[in-house]
């Protein structure tokens, strides 16, 4: 279960981020990037997810996680494939390795969704006006 | 009202476990040691190749093991008996090392050794065809083996150890003609992935191949020699 290893490691960078943030917003949504060619099952992170977060400040926050698939560039043939995880990896029409991979390696905490109170926010502008 | 906003993060999940491995291999580069992360699935015979290695370099190499088991010390007594600093990690239930494990592993070392005169560190990764391949210690290469028992669909199934792998080595080679694996089918399933990896067959019973799994090792040490013989001249 290296996930929740991985959910860990997420929770922490996170955790950073909203210290950082003198308002310590509410965090609606984390939006992850796990590409299909790593050794991440989205299930086991969702999980690990829900498990590890309760009773903390990312309790029922949303974890919207995208897939990215497997493609490589083959440099004979100049141009990308998708090749078949667990079946073929060799470019279908020249039979050349998989060497580039362009997509598919992708680890990522790309954003997230938080929201503060409006009000809040533009009494703080009337304060330093 | 509330207002909802985006920050765009964009934060590699393993970057923790990556700045670790970076600052391990820091230490390794500033001590002169050559890192190797050898990995596979349990039973493919890492800890027997480690013995045959340590018996026949021990003269030449300065070497120590980073050893990681999930609960017993084992594999890390039949290494001691060769003489070499062995560094036992209990990795409890987790199934991989990481680099904050192997920090520890290199500190404990360090505390009871001189590593400026180590020319080389193993790291005997915990037996797991998966994870491994995703958490960097801090290596300069990664050795993966494979078992000929296990069957030649492997790398197929279990790409990322075997795109990774700098060196292959194909164990139990002995017991090839006993079996149904086809070899040459095996070497390029590999190949379709990592066309340009090291493959070598051996076999720790009849010592076959391990000449050339020798000389791969002495190799990786080779340019960190003479970049040292370099810095004194």
């Amino acid at each position: 279960m290296h996930e929740t290893d991985m959910t860990k490691a997420l929770i922490l960078t996170v955790r950073d981020w909203w210290e950082s943030q003198l308002s310590h917003p509410k965090i609606d949504a984390i939006h992850l990037i796990v590409g299909q060619f790593t050794c991440v099952e989205p299930a086991s992170l969702q999980f690990a997810f829900t498990v590890q977060t309760h009773s903390t400040f990312l309790e029922g926050v949303r974890l919207a996680i995208r897939e990215t698939p497997l493609i490589a560039f083959c440099h004979t043939c100049q141009k990308e494939y998708k090749p078949e995880i667990g079946l073929r990896y060799t470019c279908p029409t020249c039979h050349a390795p998989m060497e580039d991979i362009r997509s598919g390696r992708e680890l990522k905490i790309d954003h997230i969704e938080y929201s503060q109170a409006e009000i809040e926010a533009s009494s703080t502008n009337y304060n330093i006006t | 009202m509330h207002q909802t906003f985006d920050a765009a993060l964009e934060i590699n999940l393993l970057h923790a476990n990556q700045a670790g491995a970076d600052h391990n291999r820091a230490h390794f580069d500033e001590w002169g040691i050559i890192c190797l992360n050898l990995m596979s699935s349990p039973g493919a015979g890492k800890t027997v190749i480690l013995e045959r290695t340590l018996a026949a370099l021990n003269q030449e190499l300065k070497m120590a093991v980073i050893e990681g088991d999930m609960t017993t010390e084992l594999d890390a007594d039949r290494l001691r008996q060769y003489g070499v600093p062995v560094i036992a990690i209990n990795t409890g239930r987790s199934c991989h090392l990481d680099s904050q494990m192997v920090s520890g592993g290199i500190h404990t070392l360090a505390q009871g050794y001189n590593p400026s005169e180590l020319d080389i560190v193993f790291v005997e990764n915990v037996g797991n065809l998966v994870c491994p391949a995703e958490f960097e210690v801090g290596e300069h290469a990664k050795v993966a083996l494979l078992s000929v028992t296990e069957g030649e669909d492997k790398p197929l199934k279990y790409p990322i150890m075997f795109q990774e792998a700098d060196c292959l080595l194909i164990t139990k080679t002995d017991l090839a003609p006993y079996l149904d694996i086809d070899l040459q089918l095996l070497e390029s399933n590999v190949r379709q992935m990592n066309p340009h990896v090291t493959i070598i067959p051996l076999s720790a019973k009849t010592g076959e191949g391990l000449e050339q799994w020798f000389d791969w090792v002495r190799t990786q040490v080779q340019p960190l020699q003479i970049q040292q013989v370099l810095i004194q001249a």
